[in-house]
């Protein structure tokens, strides 16, 4: 925990019966940063967030705002706003009542919560949308009415629970960079959950990806994507493909993989992270990472099975050895489904290799 | 453990203790006075009870009635429900709501109009009378058969309801996947559908059965010489053998309960249907004459079905004395009316049974409230317990009831919490209360259970405490549920008969006790005002609630 730290979970941990859903889990923002929660189904984040809402007790560890223990302080008088994944707007209530109820709540004067209604919904573009029925609102404009509601009061947090995921994919984007908008026009320090890495990468100034309950890396996006810690991270994190290798150092420092199809790689040291490694090991493979070779020299021999097009290069699958697949990104017409072709390191890539040791899939 | 989450577990603790109290309590009082005696433990009353032909022929015909008014109500209303759901012809959605008014009107309504209408002097008789010049009246509305065709008649609408929800969750892929599989029609019918039906089915019969087994008005009205416990019960008591009368009790009791663990056992492995989706819609008949057919087949059917209640209006506009031996009334008037507001001594139990009813449904529906929330949300340790508790009443028969709460609370022994209630006011404002907590407890469990609970979470998050979500958040989002159990409860307390009759005093006699005795007087056109204010009331109430449904 740095000085500077404004919010701080502290060795958070919760159990439900046998199953730990989230397991001392620590982390810290600053004021003003936005923290991705990003993880698989079950992997406890959005308990992590409930925690901090107050919504869950932990059963052990700590929450701190601004150096000041606030776990049991009930969820009403956190001051934390949140948005709920259904975004849980009272449909009795029309947007109005929805973004004065906290205001009311806090016992703002009347003259003053009609003036700050009108502004939440301004700063969300719904100005003048007072007396609207919540059932007569778009999917967008319910998610941009449930954030107003949330940050009316002024909350010193904001929370965000799959904030997109009710959206259809093409309202998702431009919602997604106007909730990116809000949230640094205003500067609220922001923790927010979602399964989308997309989602994670485009609003979280950092990410942390969990994996049952446990922090597994926290870092930035391109941290994430360059440099995972964990083979479970190098798989979650974009596309990669697992296959087992034995890693022979040279004094060099130039890298020689046995790679399953007789293949023969030498990667430079700028190629690959996973310095410490030697002999038996597992090579996660981003597919831009890859190419087919034009000769037969070192290259890993294995026959098209799958053919994805993905706009600027395609994915080709190719089966190495049995139960041994790599995807390999190349132009469309580099190969066709059923011709043999040999595998090898990208020339120009820098990165993309990523070795851990010993670890079989 | 928090103070809140201490505060609920607290709050669990006493509920589920007052709700003993109410529901448990007195009926193991009659349990334990049942086998006390002057020397201690004594198994007489038993005896006694064994020993009587008496008790082994209303034991006999409580049993038999209720599974005869079973089938019988299964015969009228299940036909309706799969007539009235499958075709479409002119006036079909008012005719479906008409036929299914039955289910709210009390049923001491129901009896008095099946007098006024089917009784040997009432208008069928009389028209067959004027027709084959008879004295004599053709027939006696009297002994098994009457109660019979009475209860039947009134409660094939519980057949009718479920199974048509039932049908209503049918999926329409499911009919035209045994078509696409060759089924005919009637293999369909046999092979998915009534599957499919089931609970709906068991569910109705159980409800059924309940309800005939406790049904008081009828057989007191209509028995004769035929016996029931029910009406068994009452008599023993008014003759003054206490110990018998609790035995009694007992048995019915026993025999309520086994009904309840045979069906629940009979539908332990409960179908999960096809509940999503859409049912199919109605088939429109294609031939005019046909359809105008069936239009008038199914209003003679409604207008059968609801003729009882025409006729009780048509009585009420009687003029006392004025009605010998006509076919029909020689004379109307609403003078019966006037009568009933402008008398004091006529209007006090219309206001007697106002302020008892809504005392009644106010309790009944905070008590709910506390069970729901607690049971739903908190998850409090004792919430099997409230639950149970809750859902009790509805098991056990009326009479049990009164007799338990007439036993329990006719005693001064503070320290055994048991004050002397019988003959005060409160003590039936509070029968009501406990034989209407499973109308308004079930109406809020599946509220609490329906309501998302990141409502509640999103009103705390925005800084709303305890008191204030219960108020702007999660009462108007139960306002539905709220409102069923609330209209339920009260049109029961309303209507009640079979509690009244063994706890009323002079004081807080309520309308069912001064329909009976204006019945007796030969007031008949008063007793059926009295019949007509209820069933309006009841059905107004009902109208009124379930058409405001909130916009979504």
């Amino acid at each position: 925990m740095t000085p500077d730290t404004f919010l701080a979970l502290d060795q958070l941990t919760r159990r439900f019966g046998d199953h730990l859903a989230v397991e001392a889990l620590s982390l810290s923002l600053v004021r003003g940063e936005v923290l991705a929660l990003l993880g698989p189904s079950g992997s406890g984040k959005t308990t992590a967030l409930r925690l901090l809402a107050g919504f869950e007790r932990p059963d052990s560890g700590r929450v701190l705002v601004e150096n000041i223990d606030v776990t049991a302080v009930p969820a009403s008088r956190r001051r934390f706003g949140m948005v709920f994944q259904h975004y849980a707007l009272f449909p009795h209530l029309d947007v109005g009542q929805n973004v004065a109820f906290g205001l009311e709540a806090i016992g703002a004067p009347a003259s003053d919560i009609r003036r700050r209604v009108s502004e939440a919904l301004e700063q969300v573009d719904l100005t003048g949308l007072e007396r609207r029925r919540i059932g007569e609102l778009s999917g967008g404009q319910q998610q941009r009415v449930a954030l107003a509601r949330a940050l009316a009061p002024e909350p010193r947090v904001l929370l965000l629970d799959e904030p997109l995921s009710n959206l259809d994919p093409t309202l998702r984007e431009r919602t997604r960079r106007e909730l990116r908008e809000v949230i640094r026009r205003i500067g609220i320090t922001t923790v927010l959950v979602t399964h989308e890495q997309d989602e994670a990468f485009e609003l979280g100034d950092r990410v942390a990806l969990l994996r049952s309950g446990r922090l597994e890396q926290l870092g930035t996006p391109a941290e994430l994507y360059g440099r995972p810690a964990t083979p479970f991270v190098a798989a979650f994190i974009g596309r990669a493909s697992a296959v087992p290798v034995i890693v022979e150092r040279g004094v060099t420092g130039v890298l020689r993989l046995r790679v399953p199809g007789g293949g023969f790689w030498t990667l430079t040291p700028e190629q690959e992270t996973g310095r410490e490694v030697d002999g038996p090991a597992v090579l996660y493979a981003r597919p831009e990472a890859l190419r087919f070779a034009s000769g037969t020299d070192g290259a890993a021999q294995g026959v098209i099975t799958s053919l994805r097009f993905a706009g600027a290069s395609s994915l080709f699958g190719v089966r190495l050895a049995v139960g041994h697949e790599v995807e390999v990104a190349a132009p469309l017409g580099s190969a066709q489904v059923g011709e043999s072709v040999g595998v090898l390191p990208s020339r120009r890539g820098q990165g993309g290799m990523h070795l851990f040791q010993g670890a079989t899939r | 453990m928090n103070r809140r989450a201490r505060g609920a577990v607290l709050s669990g603790g006493l509920l589920a203790l007052l709700l003993t109290w109410l529901v448990v309590y007195p009926i193991g009082i009659v349990a334990v006075d049942a086998v006390r005696g002057a020397q201690g433990f004594t198994l007489d009353g038993f005896r006694d009870f064994l020993a009587r032909a008496n008790e082994w022929q209303a034991l006999w015909g409580s049993l038999w009635i209720s599974f005869a008014t079973v089938v019988m109500s299964a015969c009228i209303g299940v036909p309706l429900a799969i007539f009235f759901t499958r075709y479409d012809f002119p006036g079909r959605r008012i005719l479906a709501q008409l036929v299914a008014l039955p289910a709210v009107l009390p049923p001491l309504v129901g009896v008095l109009s099946f007098l006024f209408l089917w009784g040997e002097t009432g208008f069928a008789a009389r028209l067959v009378q004027q027709v084959t010049g008879s004295i004599d009246p053709p027939w006696r509305l009297q002994g098994a058969g009457a109660i019979l065709f009475v209860q039947a008649y009134s409660m094939y609408v519980y057949f009718y309801l479920f199974v048509r929800a039932g049908l209503r969750g049918i999926d329409a892929s499911a009919y035209e996947a045994a078509e696409s599989l060759g089924a005919t029609r009637w293999r369909t019918f046999t092979k998915v559908v009534l599957p499919l039906l089931r609970p709906s089915l068991a569910g109705a019969a159980l409800l059924v059965f309940l309800s005939a087994l406790a049904s008081f008005s009828a057989p007191y009205l209509f028995g004769g010489g035929f016996r029931v416990m029910t009406t068994q019960i009452v008599s023993t008591r008014l003759n003054g053998d206490d110990r018998l009368a609790m035995v009694e009790t007992l048995a019915l009791t026993a025999i309520a309960l086994v009904g309840l663990v045979l069906v629940r056992w009979v539908d332990a492995d409960g179908l999960i249907g096809g509940s999503k989706g859409a049912p199919p819609a109605a088939r429109p008949i294609g031939s005019r004459r046909a359809r105008a057919l069936l239009s008038c087949v199914a209003w003679l059917v409604a207008l059968f079905l609801l003729l009882p209640h025409a006729t009780l209006l048509l009585v009420s506009l009687v003029p006392l004395g004025t009605w010998t031996n006509e076919a029909l009334p020689p004379a109307y008037t609403l003078g019966n009316y006037v009568t009933l507001v402008s008398d004091p001594v006529r209007a006090r139990p219309l206001l007697t049974s106002l302020w008892m009813a809504v005392a009644a449904t106010i309790g009944a529906i905070a008590i709910g409230l506390g069970v729901g929330s607690l049971v739903v949300r908190h998850k409090v340790p004792t919430a099997r317990l409230l639950e149970w508790l809750v859902a009790l009443p509805w098991a056990v028969p009326g009479t049990v009831f009164a007799i338990a709460l007439a036993t329990a609370f006719s005693v001064h022994a503070p320290a055994a919490l048991r004050f002397i209630l019988v003959g005060t006011s409160i003590i039936l404002p509070l029968a009501y209360l406990v034989r209407n907590l499973p109308l308004a407890g079930r109406a809020l469990l599946a509220g609490y259970r329906r309501l998302d609970p990141s409502y509640e979470e999103a009103a705390a998050s925005l800084g709303a405490g305890g008191a204030r979500t219960m108020r702007r958040v999660v009462i108007p989002l139960l306002r539905s549920s709220l409102v069923a159990g609330a209209t339920l409860a009260f049109v029961a307390g309303f209507g009640d008969f079979v509690t009244s009759v063994l706890l009323y005093t002079y004081d807080t006699r309520p309308i069912s006790l001064e329909i009976l005795g204006s019945l007796r007087s030969s007031d008949v056109g008063v007793a059926a005002a009295y019949g007509v204010v209820l069933m309006c009331v009841s059905a107004a109430v009902f109208l009124a609630t379930s058409e405001r449904e909130p916009g979504r």
